[in-house]
């Protein structure tokens, strides 16, 4: 731990929590007017892991990790965090984690130096100023006005808001989400770095490629309902192939590529060894494959004999959006 | 960093410091505005060494025997001109000489023109010989604080203890609502209380330096009396701004948009600035209106304020605004903690 204890209080009382989780949820329900947000979630993060909420929008991302927070009572269910509770713990937690929400805006005309000595103030111990604002690396912006930042440098000023106090825990709510490609690299660096530094953390994102980075466990949601949990790697395992093939046919010689007139029967695909199994969606179809380099050759073949012609054709390896597919069938960008 | 600098109640309240220090309109509203609205006024009712009426006559012995007198301006002029020159209030009044005496032409719902009447007739009743009964003579005083810069000061002070309380606290909190701030704040460990006591700290200190330039301006520009005691000023100055600390947080307690939280808060000043007498005395308006009009926070303000700096009032003669300001800071107070919305 890099807690310094700055204001000459007492060292920090041990973790009450000992080796129990660091968050626990168990039969959580959240309903919005007639929005069932969340819907008997159950999770449980280990202290340590980097834990990802992924999903698309209106997933109840954002509502469970309020519910964590302690931002949103929830109608239902039990929450825990490194062994308390909101009902009785409230001004300890409030001590112990670090929040950053989504679309928090700091004051425009204070400086990125002063916005974190508001927030270091309310913590009774942590790291300086300094160190938060190098852990961010805006060392460079340390003086400047918060709102002649970029959006990749106000999310890290967010982000070493969130730090300031040291947390046990740390909840990252779409860290990402509207930054360039190349402030997001620079904002999973941060997040790699405070993983390293052994860490809790548990955050939303509803890019699927940030979930593979990032984090050691994923849970996907979906209407307020997790429908998969594990690994990345173990996710990805489930939907049976390593890459996913995607093409379009036309029957006739035209390389038009609207659907064929008579569907074409998954059965003359999945028959092809190496391919696991077939989906059609909007006149695009889609194999999970084993062996790429193998079975790429055979589909040709196939297509060759139904007499069809290619108009598309591609292939990428298995991603979470590919097991958020089988699962719902919808992509994750679709809403 | 010391003890002070981790201080949360003292980060929030620099905060609120620096915030309202680099938002140069707020600076003109509070610090400058009403130092210019004092001097337009005090140069618009400025009073002149004795007040001149323009009045005229229709013949030229009639304007010789007021030209003579000093208080007024006469000049001559046939009847159709004359009441050319009352209808676009060049002259007070006319005199007209008909054959059965003199007629005087003017509106008598104008105190000058009815000064105007007295001043005329006063005139030529002696130029015609008539003699006074009674032997008087004029002693002339000049007192301050019966002028009407000395009646508007307090008032501009209490219309301006108003608005930058209100505005200050209002905007800003809602502004943090809309932008999430608050949201974020309450996930931190920061005490709810301390937010809200440090926007009365910053009001209180900034309050010192727009209360000192504005009055000492007015002290020595116009020589705006202080007949009692200046801590009861200051208290009363304090109390004042509480209590439209108190309204614009209730103003702001609820309200999402700054469009909401301008409408409410015009709602709720529009009528103090027509009804409190921050201009001409509140006791003009009808006696039906008269309960509501004295209940009003900024008319028991500015009234404590007059009778403090004009009369020379001790604030235990003044019992009746002090209780009405008390409960306009504890009420709304009282509310706007229960009804706030931190999200």
């Amino acid at each position: 731990m890099t807690a310094t204890a700055t204001n000459g209080s007492p060292a920090a009382p041990p973790p009450a929590h000992a080796n129990g989780p660091s968050l626990l949820l168990r039969g959580v329900r959240k309903a919005f007017a007639d929005v069932l947000a969340v819907d008997g979630l159950d999770l449980e993060v280990a202290p340590g892991e980097c834990f990802g909420l992924l999903g698309p929008n209106g997933a109840g991302k954002t509502t469970t990790i309020e519910i964590c927070e302690g931002l949103t009572p929830p109608d239902s269910g039990t929450v825990e965090l490194l062994g308390l509770n909101w009902a009785t713990g409230a001004t300890q937690l409030r001590q112990r984690i670090g929040i950053q929400l989504q679309e928090t805006q700091f004051p425009d005309k204070l400086t990125v130096e002063e916005t974190l000595r508001l927030f270091r103030s309310f913590f009774r111990r942590g790291i300086s100023v300094d160190e938060s604002i190098k852990t961010a690396q805006l060392e460079e912006k340390r003086g400047a006005r918060v709102g002649t930042l970029s959006g990749g440098q106000k999310q890290r000023l967010a982000m070493a808001c969130a730090l300031v106090g040291d947390p046990e825990l740390l909840f990252l709510d779409e860290p990402t989400t509207g930054l360039d490609p190349q402030a997001r690299r620079h904002l999973w660096d941060l997040v790699e770095a405070l993983k390293q530094a052994g860490r809790t953390i548990i955050l939303t994102t509803h890019y699927m490629e940030e979930a593979e980075q990032l984090c050691g466990r994923v849970a996907i949601m979906d209407h307020g309902r997790v429908i998969a949990l594990g690994t990345p790697q173990q996710l990805i395992a489930t939907v049976g192939g390593e890459d996913i093939v995607e093409f379009a046919v036309s029957s006739n010689e035209s390389a038009s590529a609207d659907p064929p007139q008579t569907p074409l029967d998954p059965a003359v695909f999945t028959a092809i060894a190496g391919v696991q199994s077939h989906r059609a969606h909007a006149g695009l179809h889609q194999l999970s494959v084993s062996e790429l380099h193998t079975a790429v050759p055979r589909i040709f073949a196939a297509l060759r004999e139904q007499g069809l012609h290619l108009s598309e054709f591609r292939t990428h390896s298995a991603s979470l959006e590919d097991v958020f597919v089988r699962l719902t069938g919808r992509n994750l960008r679709d809403e | 960093m010391n003890s002070l600098e981790l201080s949360s109640l003292y980060q929030l309240t620099i905060v609120r410091f620096r915030l309202l220090l680099r938002e140069p309109e707020a600076v003109f509203w509070i610090f400058i505005f009403p130092i210019l609205l004092a001097v337009g006024l005090g140069i618009a009712f400025r009073n002149r060494p004795a007040d001149v009426l323009p009045v005229a006559a229709t013949t030229p012995q009639l304007t010789q025997a007021l030209a003579r007198d000093p208080g007024l301006s006469a000049s001559a002029m046939d009847e159709p001109a004359g009441a050319h020159a009352l209808a676009t209030g060049n002259i007070l009044l006319l005199a007209i000489q008909r054959p059965d005496g003199i007629a005087y032409k003017y509106d008598d719902t104008n105190p000058d023109a009815r000064t105007a009447r007295l001043i005329v007739d006063r005139d030529l009743q002696s130029a015609a010989g008539q003699q006074p009964s009674v032997r008087v003579t004029d002693q002339l005083v000049h007192e301050t604080g019966a002028r009407y810069i000395d009646f508007v000061v307090p008032g501009l002070l209490g219309m301006n203890l108003m608005g930058s309380a209100m505005w200050g606290l209002g905007f800003s909190i809602v502004e943090a609502r809309q932008k999430k701030l608050l949201k974020r704040l309450v996930a931190s460990p920061m005490p709810r209380w301390q937010y809200l006591t440090s926007f009365l700290l910053s009001r209180l200190a900034m309050l010192v330096v727009e209360v000192v330039a504005f009055l000492g301006f007015a002290r020595l520009a116009f020589g705006v009396p202080f007949r009692g005691s200046l801590w009861q000023l200051a208290l009363l100055c304090v109390i004042t701004s509480l209590v439209f600390s108190a309204l614009g947080l209730l103003v702001a307690s609820r309200a999402k948009t700054m469009e909401a939280v301008s409408g409410l808060m015009n709602l709720v000043m529009l009528p103090m600035w027509i009804l409190s007498g921050v201009f001409f005395s509140a006791s003009r308006f009808p006696a039906v209106i008269q309960p509501v009009v004295r209940a009003l926070p900024l008319t028991a303000a500015i009234d404590a304020m007059r009778g403090n700096m004009l009369q020379g009032l001790n604030l235990s003669q003044m019992l009746v605004p002090v209780t009405i300001l008390l409960a306009w800071f504890i009420v709304p107070f009282a509310v706007s903690l229960r009804i706030f919305r931190w999200r």
